[in-house]
């Protein structure tokens, strides 16, 4: 039948057209139809990325185009390297990092574990859990600074309430101590439930059998969550774990909204100082280099992981 | 067939025809940009006698103040020709002269007999003049702006409450004279319970993103003896940025900030100061005068209920204030550069001038500003007269993004995250500027 049609096709192309395309390789078709992609690829990615490269050695800005442009080597990466303010902006990014993963994990997997259970409305719950998730970061944001206003935030009357501290003690933007907080807590209700998608369907691809011949085996709960589920979903988790990292390396609407990378510099995540450099200072050729360095520091950090996500599967 | 073919042709080429007419009728209209705020519906009012008078029509591009640096800067790098006419903040004057981006105005100037003898002198140099000083002119001052103070009238006027400040500080409770009465003033205030509501002592500026925290810290820090530079010696800092007066006055702008502003105002610059104002919550409000009028108008806050006084002096008797307020500019990338002169030429016209005071614009016109019925004609009209007189301005230097950066960094990391000394934030400051302009290699 396939053939058939093929026959059909074949009879009524136009002879022209016919001899062209008898001329073009398998190969030279597939070239053909994928080619407009790489070309866009190489347009919009490949081509912006050596050309940030060939700028990190420049003095360039963009503000000033007909400045003369200088070769500087390696003096932009040197200054970055060097300055003490890049590495307490890395340091910010880090514990950020560290912080929403280590939290979205635990909630996550622990709510896609409790959905799991398949209770009564467990659907309608999975729904509820997902709406923050679906909101823009730009309501996000703006819905909790006002949920942190000192004077009128309901988040600090509910401190207030809990443990009795007045509310507009509860600064949570202002203070030096708790603005780091305030993000990871508005980025974990964010994307906790993006995680337990993904744990939850780690959850749903393990063969139900296997929790049967433990079963038999008379394994408790504690034994089967050990050495069947928490194996079989780490691989899931770890990826869980891999998105949210490169998403969160360069956090930058969360942070933008609810401080600004303030008070002072408590919140200056990296790609708050990168848009400083780029944007505001117009450092053009200092911003390339802060960028590869970012780019080589998550590619890097994202092959190992990557490599012991691979291992993990392997088991 | 013929028929319906020749009617279809005809309504065709009849739409083709009034489109085409449409679009000749709109090829001289002229796009003005500038922030979003008051002053900018007010312009849009007045420029509806340019398009009376000469038939081009006027459109407008306005951006909120927090984006407005970002957006139009990069319109005028990218070399974009959104904006004919653009108003444009006085520190940009440097680099937009310096890399093209306005046109000279110089000549256009002495072809029309528009002399800037007839503007006010601190608004021609701080929104006119590239290199500062030097008879190069880039825009026509057009909305004059200083940081000023606004104090509830009412609360002011109260006797108990003046009874209990003369008591406590043995002066009248009235407009500070000196920022350690402004500090005095501040204090009693604060948490204060008034018609059963807890109130504060002041708004001030603190915000980190785009230039708040530099220009509040700055409005204090000039009264103080704080010098950008050596007036002998041209971008030497060491000494006048980080002088033991400035030192001084970093240390009270951050007392001030700890002691008396409302809870959670860590982030707050013009929007936030006119709603703590407006909503009742303090007791005085530093800002700039564009918002004036607006705060004059509002049935809670405004009327009898408000005052406005000129910055404070410093402790040494100084007296200065931070200049705001912007030039008109035609863009040089325009293809309807000559239309944008004629806005400008219209725009200095005194009567216009006039008007655009009255409908809450600030003129810097002589004529108007030195009009004797000027002073009565706004109850802060005097106010931002005397402001004007003493005002001092930022860097306007072609690097005054990453001067202006560093500025809001340093002051915000003592000021409101209180680390290190102010000593330490204005060293910093001076490594931070010697670093910029050893970049543009002007040091």
């Amino acid at each position: 039948m396939l053939n058939r049609t093929a026959d059909n096709v074949a009879r009524a192309t136009p002879e022209p057209l016919a001899k062209k395309i008898r001329g073009i390789s398998d190969k030279g078709l597939a070239w053909l139809f994928i080619s407009p992609t790489i070309l866009l690829l190489l347009a919009i990615n490949i081509f912006p990325l050596f050309w940030a490269i060939y700028l990190s050695f420049t003095n360039y800005r963009a503000n000033r185009p007909n400045e003369v442009v200088k070769n500087l080597g390696f003096a932009n990466y040197q200054r970055i390297l060097g300055d003490q303010d890049i590495w307490i902006a890395m340091q910010t990014t880090a514990h950020f990092v560290f912080w929403t993963i280590l939290l979205q994990t635990v909630i996550g997997f622990t709510l896609a574990w409790l959905i799991d259970r398949k209770f009564r409305g467990h659907a309608f719950w999975t729904t509820i859990i997902l709406v923050p998730m679906m909101l823009s970061p730009a309501v996000v944001g703006n819905f909790w600074r006002f949920l942190y206003e000192p004077q009128i935030g309901l988040f600090s009357y509910v401190i207030s309430f809990v443990t009795g501290i007045p509310p507009t003690n509860v600064q949570m933007l202002s203070n030096v101590e708790l603005a780091p907080w305030s993000i990871i807590i508005v980025d974990t209700w964010m994307w906790t439930p993006y995680v337990m998608l993904i744990c939850l369907a780690g959850l749903r691809s393990i063969p139900e059998y296997i929790y049967e011949a433990a079963e038999v085996d008379r394994a408790s709960n504690w034994r089967q969550f050990w050495s069947i589920t928490l194996p079989m979903a780490l691989p899931f988790i770890m990826l869980a774990v891999l998105f949210r990292g490169i998403e969160n390396f360069k956090m930058f609407d969360m942070v933008n909204l609810l401080t600004g990378g303030g008070p002072g510099s408590t919140t200056e995540v990296a790609s708050i100082t990168l848009k400083r450099q780029a944007f505001e200072s117009w450092r053009t050729g200092y911003s390339s280099a802060f960028a590869i360095i970012l780019f080589v520091a998550v590619f890097g950090l994202a092959n190992i992981y990557v490599k012991a996500l691979n291992k993990v599967k392997q088991r | 067939m013929k028929s319906t073919l020749k009617l279809a042709l005809g309504l065709a080429s009849a739409i083709f025809a009034s489109t085409a007419v449409s679009n000749v009728a709109h090829a001289e209209d002229l796009t003005l940009c500038w922030a979003a705020w008051d002053p900018a519906n007010a312009l849009v009012e007045l420029s509806k006698d340019f398009t009376k008078e000469t038939g081009i029509g006027m459109k407008f591009e306005f951006v909120p103040w927090t984006n407005y640096a970002d957006r139009f800067l990069n319109e005028l790098n990218s070399h974009g020709k959104l904006c004919d006419l653009i108003i444009g903040d006085s520190q940009w004057i440097g680099g937009a002269a310096e890399n093209g981006h306005y046109v000279k105005l110089n000549d256009f100037f002495d072809k029309e007999k528009i002399s800037m003898d007839d503007f006010v002198p601190a608004t021609v140099v701080g929104y006119s003049e590239w290199p500062k000083n030097t008879p190069n002119y880039w825009a026509l001052p057009a909305m004059g702006d200083v940081v000023g103070w606004t104090y509830r009238k009412d609360w002011f006027s109260r006797p108990e409450l003046q009874k209990e400040f003369k008591d406590k500080y043995g002066w009248d409770l009235g407009p500070p004279q000196t920022f350690d009465q402004l500090k005095q003033v501040a204090e009693f205030f604060q948490k204060r319970q008034i018609d059963g509501k807890t109130v504060y002592g002041a708004s001030i500026y603190t915000e980190r993103g785009s230039e708040g925290i530099t220009m509040g810290a700055m409005d204090v820090l000039y009264s103080y003896g704080f010098q950008y530079e050596n007036p002998k010696k041209p971008y030497e800092m060491e000494g006048y940025v980080n002088s033991e007066k400035s030192v001084k006055g970093l240390e009270f702008y951050k007392a001030l900030y700890d002691c008396c502003t409302p809870p959670g105002a860590s982030n707050s610059y013009m929007g936030e100061g006119v709603d703590a104002f407006k909503s009742g919550q303090v007791a005085m409000h530093m800002n700039f005068a564009f918002t004036w009028p607006g705060l004059q108008k509002d049935e809670n806050v405004g009327g009898d209920k408000i005052g406005y006084f000129v910055n404070p002096k410093g402790p040494d008797g100084d007296q200065f204030a931070q200049l705001g307020g912007q030039g008109i500019s035609v863009v040089s990338y325009s293809d309807k550069q000559e239309s944008a002169l004629k806005y400008i030429k219209w725009f200095a016209n005194k009567d216009v001038q006039a008007k655009w005071w009255s409908l809450g614009g600030y003129s810097c016109l002589n004529a108007v500003v030195k009009d004797p019925k000027f002073p009565a004609s706004q109850p802060y009209a005097q106010t931002f007269l005397d402001s004007m007189a003493i005002v001092k301005d930022f860097w306007a230097e072609p690097s005054y993004a990453p001067l202006l950066q560093a500025s809001q960094k340093r002051f915000h990391d003592y000021v409101v995250a209180g680390q290190g000394s102010a000593k330490d934030a204005l060293d910093g400051l001076v490594k931070d500027w010697t670093q910029v302009f050893q970049d543009d290699g002007k040091m």
